[in-house]
Order: C-alpha cells, then sequence, then structure tokens
C-alpha cells in the first residue's frame, strides 16, 4: 500500500535516502531573525526542521506560526510539532486545517510536557487528547477527510502525520506497546528521544522490528561542557556518555576562547561521527533528528563526515 | 470517601468576622474518617471559637449532612439553637455545606477544604482515586484509574515524561500510574486489552454541568 507523498521529507525517506532533520525552537518574541539564521544555516544539510511547540511547556511564539514563517522566508521545510497540553480536540483540529492551508506538509504529534514544568504553572493543563488520538485523528483528517467526531471535511490538509518514541524508556515495554499503537494509528514516521550510544539505537531497532515504518533517531550534539552538564542533570534517563563529559570538561579549561570552541567543535565532531556512521551503517534508521538548538555551526560538517 | 482538610484557623475567623453567634455542624460520615469534622473536631473548633470571643449557640455532628433526609433528622432537635445563631459553620465537604445551605437557610461558612474522593490507607494518608469521570473505564485498565491519576490523563500508555518508572511531574518521585497498570494487566494476562488503542474520551458522559442523576 502506497501512500501519496506530501512532502520532501517523506519523498526521501521513501527514496531510501539517510535523512537528516533539524531543530528549530523559537522563543518568547516575534522575531524570528535568530529562528530564520538558524534554519538557513541548515538549510542544504537537512531535509526538514522540526519547529518546537512551546518545550517544556514555557509559553513561546505558536509553532505554527513559525513554521510558516520558517517555510516562507527560507524554503526549509518544516515539521510543525502540535502537542496535546494546551488545545482541546476543537483547537487542534482548527490548528491543523490552518496547518494544511498555510502549506506545512509534516507534523509531529506529541503529548507535550506538563504545564507544571514550564514558565507558567499556574495554567489549566487540557490533554483532552493523547497523542496516539491525536496521531490518529491527524490522519483521519488526511486519509478520510473527517474529524475526530467524524463531520466532513471540505477540503482536508495533506501531510504526513509522525510521532515520538523513547529508545532510553525505562521499562521499555510499555513504550514499545505504544509505539505499536501510533503505528496503528497511522504514524508515517518517528522522531526519538536523544540517544548517545550505539547499543540503545540497536536494542531498540531490535524490538520494533516487526513495524516496518521509518524511524529518525534523536541526536544533540553538545556545544559546550555547560549544556552537557545541563543536559545531564535535567534530562531525566538519558546519560551523557563518561568519556564524552571527560573530554568536555578538558575542552572547558582551554583559556584561550578561540581554541576551546575548535577543540568542542572536534570532539563532537568525532563523537557524533562514529555514533552517525554506525547508526547508518548497522541500524535500519531512516536517517537522524539532529538537535542542535544554538549549535548550527556543528551540522554541516558532521553531516558533511557522514554523507 | 470524599476527603477534606480543616482551613487555616485565621481563614475561617476572617468568614466568621461579622458574626458573633454560631452555630457548628460537623459530618459523621466522611469528615468523621477523615478527622477534620468528626465529634471531636467540632468539640475543639468551638473551643477555640469560643476564645476568638465567639458565641457557640450549639452544636451538632450530623450522620450524613449531604443527605437532605438525615440533615433535617439530626438539626430537628436542635431548632431553636440554629436559629438563635447568626451563622452556620459547617464542617463537611463542599456538599455537605451546600445540603446546608438549601435546607436551613442560615448563612453557612465552609470550615474544610473539599480535596478529592480518594482512599484512605491511614489517618493522614489519603490518596485520590476517582474523578468522577462518569465512564468507569476501570475494567480496561486492571483497576487502575489513568483519568485520576495520570496528570496528562494519557489513555494509551506512559508518555515521555516518564522515567525509571516514575512521573515528571512532581520530580520523579511518584509512580507512573501507566507503568502500575501496564505490570498489573501483565499479571492478570489482560494485555491484549492493555494494547488496544483508546479512542479520546467522551466529554458528554460527563453530563451537563452541574451534573444530576435522577430516576424517571
Amino acid at each position: 500500500m502506497s501512500r501519496p507523498v506530501f512532502s520532501e521529507l517523506m519523498a526521501q525517506i521513501r527514496a531510501g535516502k539517510f535523512v537528516f532533520t533539524g531543530e528549530l525552537e523559537p522563543e518568547k518574541t516575534i522575531d524570528l531573525t535568530e529562528t530564520l539564521e538558524a534554519a538557513r544555516r541548515l538549510k542544504g544539510y537537512v531535509t526538514a526542521c522540526n519547529v518546537t511547540d512551546n518545550p517544556q511547556a514555557f509559553a513561546y511564539i505558536s509553532s505554527l506560526a513559525a513554521s510558516y514563517i520558517v517555510q516562507k522566508e527560507t524554503g526549509v521545510e518544516t515539521i510543525y510539532q502540535i502537542t496535546c497540553r494546551d488545545r482541546n480536540r476543537i483547537a487542534i483540529t482548527s490548528d491543523l486545517l490552518g496547518a494544511g492551508a498555510l502549506g506545512i506538509k509534516n507534523v509531529l504529534a506529541l503529548t507535550g510536557d506538563h504545564t507544571t514544568l514550564g514558565d507558567m504553572p499556574q495554567a489549566k493543563p487540557v490533554f483532552d487528547l493523547d497523542s496516539v488520538q491525536l496521531i490518529h485523528m491527524a490522519r483521519m483528517m488526511v486519509d478520510e477527510g473527517v474529524d475526530v467526531s467524524g463531520n466532513e471535511i471540505k477540503d482536508p490538509p495533506k501531510f504526513h502525520v509522525g510521532g515520538g518514541a523513547n529508545p532510553n524508556a525505562d521499562p521499555l515495554e510499555p513504550e514499545l506497546i505504544k509505539f505499536g499503537k501510533k503505528v496503528s494509528a497511522g504514524a508515517e514516521f518517528f522522531q526519538t528521544q536523544v540517544v548517545f550510544d550505539i547499543e540503545t539505537v540497536k536494542r531498540f531497532f531490535d524490538e520494533i522490528k516487526g513495524y516496518n515504518v521509518p524511524v529518525l533517531i534523536g541526536i544533540f550534539p553538545l556545544r559546550s561542557y555547560g549544556v552537557a552538564k545541563y543536559f545531564d542533570e535535567t534530562v531525566p534517563g538519558v546519560k551523557v556518555p563518561e568519556e564524552l563529559m571527560k573530554a568536555l570538561a578538558e575542552a572547558k579549561r582551554i583559556p584561550d576562547k578561540k581554541r576551546r570552541r575548535q577543540r568542542y567543535n572536534e570532539i563532537n565532531l568525532e563523537y557524533f561521527t562514529n555514533l552517525l556512521k554506525e547508526i547508518k551503517k548497522t541500524t535500519p534508521a531512516a536517517g537522524c533528528h539532529l538537535m542542535s538548538v544554538g549549535y548550527e555551526e556543528i551540522i554541516p560538517s558532521l553531516v558533511e563526515a557522514v554523507k | 470517601m470524599i476527603i477534606t482538610e480543616q482551613k487555616p484557623l485565621e481563614e475561617i475567623l476572617e468568614m466568621l468576622k461579622p458574626f458573633k453567634r454560631i452555630f457548628i455542624i460537623g459530618c459523621g460520615t466522611c469528615a468523621t474518617t477523615c478527622q477534620t469534622g468528626g465529634e471531636e473536631q467540632v468539640k475543639e473548633m468551638a473551643e477555640k471559637l469560643k476564645r476568638e470571643g465567639k458565641v457557640i449557640t450549639g452544636t451538632v455532628v450530623v450522620e450524613s449532612p449531604c443527605d437532605a433526609r438525615l440533615l433535617r433528622r439530626d438539626t430537628r432537635k436542635v431548632k431553636v439553637e440554629i436559629r438563635d445563631a447568626e451563622a452556620i459553620l459547617c464542617m463537611a465537604c463542599g456538599a455537605g455545606v451546600q445540603t446546608v445551605v438549601e435546607h436551613l437557610e442560615k448563612i453557612t461558612v465552609p470550615c474544610l477544604d473539599t480535596k478529592f474522593i480518594g482512599e484512605t490507607e491511614r489517618i493522614g494518608r489519603f490518596y485520590e482515586r476517582c474523578r468522577a469521570c462518569g465512564e468507569c473505564i476501570l475494567f480496561e485498565t486492571g483497576g487502575i484509574c489513568p483519568v485520576t491519576r495520570c496528570p496528562k490523563g494519557m489513555m494509551n500508555g506512559p508518555c515521555g515524561g516518564m522515567y525509571n518508572g516514575k512521573c515528571e511531574v512532581g520530580g520523579y518521585t511518584r509512580d507512573c500510574v501507566w507503568v502500575l497498570i501496564y505490570k498489573r494487566m501483565k499479571e492478570l494476562g489482560m494485555l491484549d486489552i492493555y494494547k488496544s488503542l483508546k479512542p479520546p474520551r467522551d466529554y458528554t458522559k460527563l453530563g451537563i454541568q452541574p451534573r444530576e442523576v435522577v430516576w424517571v
């Protein structure tokens, strides 16, 4: 069964290319200059860019507005992230129709971090749907031209619907079952939580080998020791490998700023080129999702090295 | 059971400020178990208010103040004391307070905060267990309610905020309820039900607010 291809991302995945996606995180502003600059730096190296939807429940500019502006201004295809935290099914339907009208070709449907983690912890958490239901609803809109209640959509949107997955989940079994549910619900691609070691990636693919669905592995280059330490301490379940942490700590001690930066880049390039090559060579991954917010400069050399 | 907590005394006194003569109604059911509005707490509250210069015209612990019939029955013998008071201090849950308001037609001050429908492990250990969502799905979830116990009300398994079996809400100190559900259903040999896709919840089942159950 071959579904129509709406986006460049899906076209390249279908063509069997090892694809890269990037990540943009517009913040609490109406000025998207920085986001657009980041998108331009990634252009040509990634096939599409995710635009985050109020990550960690921080109230930022609408991911739909930002996705549209990025596509229009830079020509970089976007993966519009939408979560269940802030909107009920009425608002989500409406935003998805809006996304269709604005030419969004990929949607990543997520549950969303809880409101209490964000910068407006007093807010009412919505969670009318969960990610599985959201994926299903979005696919019904595209495929069957109906909304979640079965009402007809005059002119349905055309985009691909993806989901998230976490190879680090512990226990892993409930995550795997949920992965299966997302596939049944109609997820056409997956982008995973950050992974640092090839073993975790291999184990994950082993567990999901029954599913024929493209999975992009999440990669997080570490701009500095500070970022690595922050990541290690605040993202539960994902540990920055010791040897990488040690190398970054050593680089941090280099007094000359330029040389320090250079060393940081070398460490990242070495570590992640190896990891990406391993993923490409030894696993069925469809590609990698490079989460390099604020560290776009590493992407071109990283992608070139893996080519 | 309806779990309640007593409001701070200052807050109670602030509400009672305009009134000197007070009648206290306690609850013989949930608030007695919670030790927030039983015989003893009513007595203690009367003493506290007296020390603050209030006159207590009388007290009664109604078997269940949320039951209009029991409320009428148990307040019949203290009619005069109630009439004599300027206000009632009600040591029951929100349902109790409103039943009192409706049937005794007196200014009524709530003494308790109503927390949730829950399980009492022992006094001081109460856990929320039911949201009164109007459509019980406990059979599908191994008898553990995700509507109540998952902060996101997930219906199809744990979210990405689960780490080491714990929940991102509250700083990974509390169990992820979907991991509990998974383990339980695995034990029960009910994983086929666990694996089935749960559609979005139907909020019409919640009923029109305020909800009513009226037999016809």
